[in-house]
């Protein structure tokens, strides 16, 4: 009896040494030698050897310091950033994006920055990163929204392909005449979310937000029209959710697989198209009574508690800055790199397909922003997704979708 | 079913005594005072394994979450004091009601499915089968698997358009429904694939309680002319009965806390068909930043469960039968 409660009294202090043990870190050595953290999402799903060679320059241009790359899928990232902030484990250097820039910066989380070479970037882009005149993050790229089509399906039904004068009408009538569902082959495939939203209000002349910036101003009859414009899509010229619709990647597939004859996604899936095998191109989004293409902004930041600030500073403007980065974003068509220099983007145009790579910039001459408020972005943006599915699901009418998101979301960004 | 404690399975596997046996009585004082203190740190030292991770990881979080819910926390800036604002924006917030109401939906569709189709299999598998004891390995095998690899499956089962259960309602001619697309079926696809998860677990424990029952008793009710339902109604089931509350017991707790099926099959949607308590609590902390609201919401959960817990042990003198 004796000995077998030594056994335990044994077995129990040595569970509460691990279970303490557990707490206390171990530390790291060197003294000039600094590896910093970098999670991001945007070279997830296909960039990641992209990223790495940005991540070898710097590496060789900064001796003693190392990045610890960690990606995530951007479907998890926002969560994982959240969390990590909270808990006090957030990497030195954290991708954000441009709707999120707002609350993130309002909350302390992020260092402020002194760039070395401010000229490179451009303006607009590196303002859009500034609160009360200090820089919080850096653009690290932007993108936008077109138009894809596919030219065999275009050319079978003896169309002409998409032009930049296009409007909603022309779209329309081009998905029907391109829609065979007997063949498994669809007209059109545009999203039915926030995202896609927002712009196509903004595309018939709406805004999501009224002037406060507390309040929604869709529930209008351009606004009515535009959730159409969506949602009645599905089921006649796009598949509906039953038929996989709206699920992770279905439309690049659809159309890499040569039954989508017109699709609205970003510029970063060029890569996957490299090897379909019938011809391709791009477009600028048709619109109705204004053109608006749906512009996003990527940027990095430094946690406010890294304790390696300068170094990740550094790797933040290489990052984003850096001719390496440049060059390996245009040879990889890896969205655009946020710089000044016109010339440089302009080897971009002659890069291979599309071939009307001139899209890409003509999309900017009308853009929509998404809309930022100061709290309840994420709920925001999932309310507006969630009444719209409903209305496309023909649980709802858009009226009554578009009255309820405007009552739901009121309350939660009316602050 | 991951929160059962493998000692609550194996004592009933092993049919040991229900109640801890007491040391002897002892009386007076001297050795009787001190191999007392000697059976209490024993007791100790045998807790502390369980105690220690118990405190540190539930007990502690607890009281942290009831400090938490009455504050207004976004998880970046420092958490400000506001007394019971968020119990009273979750009581007026009609949302409540829903979370509690899809997950009262899932417990009602659940329980009897998996009860009922737990004690089938036992049955099945306590008569002199070929094979049985294989069938009860194979049974319980999706009771060691992971939610999200069952989710993943059962979604693909499940799949509108071209999974197999429609495939094979098709065959018969008939429409199969959108399952997790569809609101109205986003529940019972969840319902079903639980059911299916946990039938292996509810099935052991009912075995393990059908082997307690002595054949004689079977032996009597028969020379008493009890055919095979009279038997079940009369016999098992009032023998049957304390393995049936533990059961019972264990399934409403987890029931009340169902959430990893309904996080990967179908995230609460669609249009929150199927956002249940937990699943709400996750995304007002994770995905709103809400985590003062999101606590209170946890701790009014576990009121609840506590008083249905304690309603059932109450409840059980009447018709939990321990021979």
């Amino acid at each position: 009896m004796k000995r077998h409660l030594l056994v335990v009294a044994g077995l129990t202090a040595s569970a509460t040494v691990l279970a303490l043990g557990g707490c206390s870190s171990s530390g790291t050595g060197g003294d000039d030698a600094v590896t910093i953290t970098y999670s991001n999402f945007i070279s997830n799903d296909g960039n990641e050897e992209n990223l790495q060679t940005i991540v070898d320059g710097f590496e060789k241009a900064n001796p003693g310091i190392t990045v610890d790359v960690k990606t995530l899928p951007y479907a998890d990232y926002g969560t994982a950033l959240q969390t990590d902030l909270a808990a006090g484990t957030a990497a030195d250097v954290f991708d954000i994006e441009y709707a999120n820039y707002a609350q993130y910066q309002a909350n302390g989380v992020l260092a402020p920055l002194t760039v070395a070479d401010p000229a490179a970037y451009r303006p607009t882009l590196l303002e859009a990163y500034q609160t009360d005149g200090t820089q919080y993050a850096l653009p690290s790229s932007f993108s936008d929204v077109v138009l894809y089509y596919n030219k065999d399906l275009f050319d079978a039904a003896g169309l002409s392909y998409p032009t930049s004068d296009w409007t909603w009408a022309d779209e329309k009538a081009a998905a029907e005449k391109l829609t065979d569902q007997a063949a498994g082959i669809w007209g059109d495939h545009q999203p039915v979310s926030f995202y896609e939203y927002y712009k196509t209000l903004a595309q018939n002349g709406g805004s999501f937000l009224d002037d406060s910036g507390t309040k929604t101003a869709f529930n209008t009859p351009e606004g009515i029209e535009a959730a159409k414009w969506l949602t009645e899509k599905s089921g006649t010229v796009m598949p509906t959710i039953e038929q996989g619709q709206g699920t992770p990647d279905f439309d690049t597939k659809l159309f890499t697989d040569g039954k989508l004859a017109m699709l609205h996604t970003g510029i970063w899936v060029f890569s996957s198209m490299a090897d379909v095998p019938f011809g391709w191109d791009i477009a600028v989004e048709p619109g109705n009574t204004d053109k608006a293409s749906a512009v996003f902004s990527n940027a990095v930041a430094v946690s406010a508690s890294s304790k390696h600030q300068d170094a990740a500073a550094k790797w933040a403007e290489y990052l984003t800055s850096s001719d390496v980065m440049v060059q390996t974003r245009l040879d990889a068509g890896w969205e655009l790199p946020p710089i000044s220099d016109e010339a440089q983007l302009d080897t971009y145009l002659g890069k291979g397909d599309p071939a009307n790579r001139q899209a890409v910039f003509d999309s900017l001459d009308g853009i929509a922003l998404p809309p930022v408020v100061a709290t309840g972005q994420q709920e925001m943006q999932d309310i507006m997704t969630e009444e719209l599915v409903e209305a496309q699901s023909g649980r709802k009418s858009v009226e009554d979708a578009l009255s309820s998101a405007q009552e739901r979301i009121d309350a939660v960004i009316g602050g | 079913m991951t929160a059962v404690p493998a000692t609550a399975i194996a004592a009933e596997e092993t049919d040991a005594p229900r109640r801890p046996v007491p040391p002897r009585p002892v009386t007076g004082r001297g050795p009787g005072r001190r191999s007392r203190l000697r059976y209490a740190l024993v007791v100790l030292a045998f807790l502390l394994p369980s105690a220690i991770p118990m405190l540190l990881f539930v007990l502690g979080p607890m009281v942290a979450a009831a400090g938490i819910s009455f504050t207004d926390w976004n998880l970046l800036a420092p958490a400000k004091w506001i007394g019971l604002d968020n119990y009273a924006s979750l009581l007026t917030d009609p949302r409540t009601g829903d979370v509690f109401l899809h997950t009262l939906y899932y417990i009602v569709g659940y329980l009897p499915l998996v009860y009922v189709g737990g004690l089938a299999l036992a049955l099945a598998l306590n008569s002199a089968l070929k094979g049985r004891t294989l069938l009860r390995g194979v049974y319980f095998l999706p009771v060691v698997t992971s939610w999200i690899v069952v989710a993943l499956v059962w979604r693909w089962l499940l799949n509108p358009s071209n999974g197999v259960v429609n495939t094979v309602l098709g065959f018969f001619g008939i429409a199969g429904p959108g399952w997790w697309t569809d609101p109205n079926w986003a529940m019972p696809s969840i319902i079903l694939a639980s059911a299916w998860k946990d039938l292996g677990f509810v099935m052991v424990i009912l075995l393990a309680g059908l082997q307690t029952i002595n054949p004689d008793m079977y032996d009597a009710a028969k020379v008493d002319g009890a055919g095979w339902w009279r038997r079940l109604f009369s016999v098992t089931l009032p023998l049957l009965s304390p393995s049936t509350f533990f059961v019972l017991i264990i399934s409403l707790i987890n029931g009340f806390q169902v959430f990893d099926q309904v996080y990967a099959m179908t995230g609460g949607g669609p249009a929150g068909a199927s956002q249940v308590v937990v699943q709400q609590i996750y995304d007002l902390t994770f995905r709103y930043g809400r985590a003062g609201e999101a606590s209170a919401l946890s701790w009014m959960l576990f009121i609840v469960i506590l008083a249905v817990t304690v309603v059932q042990i109450r409840g059980q003198r009447r018709w939990v039968n321990y021979g």
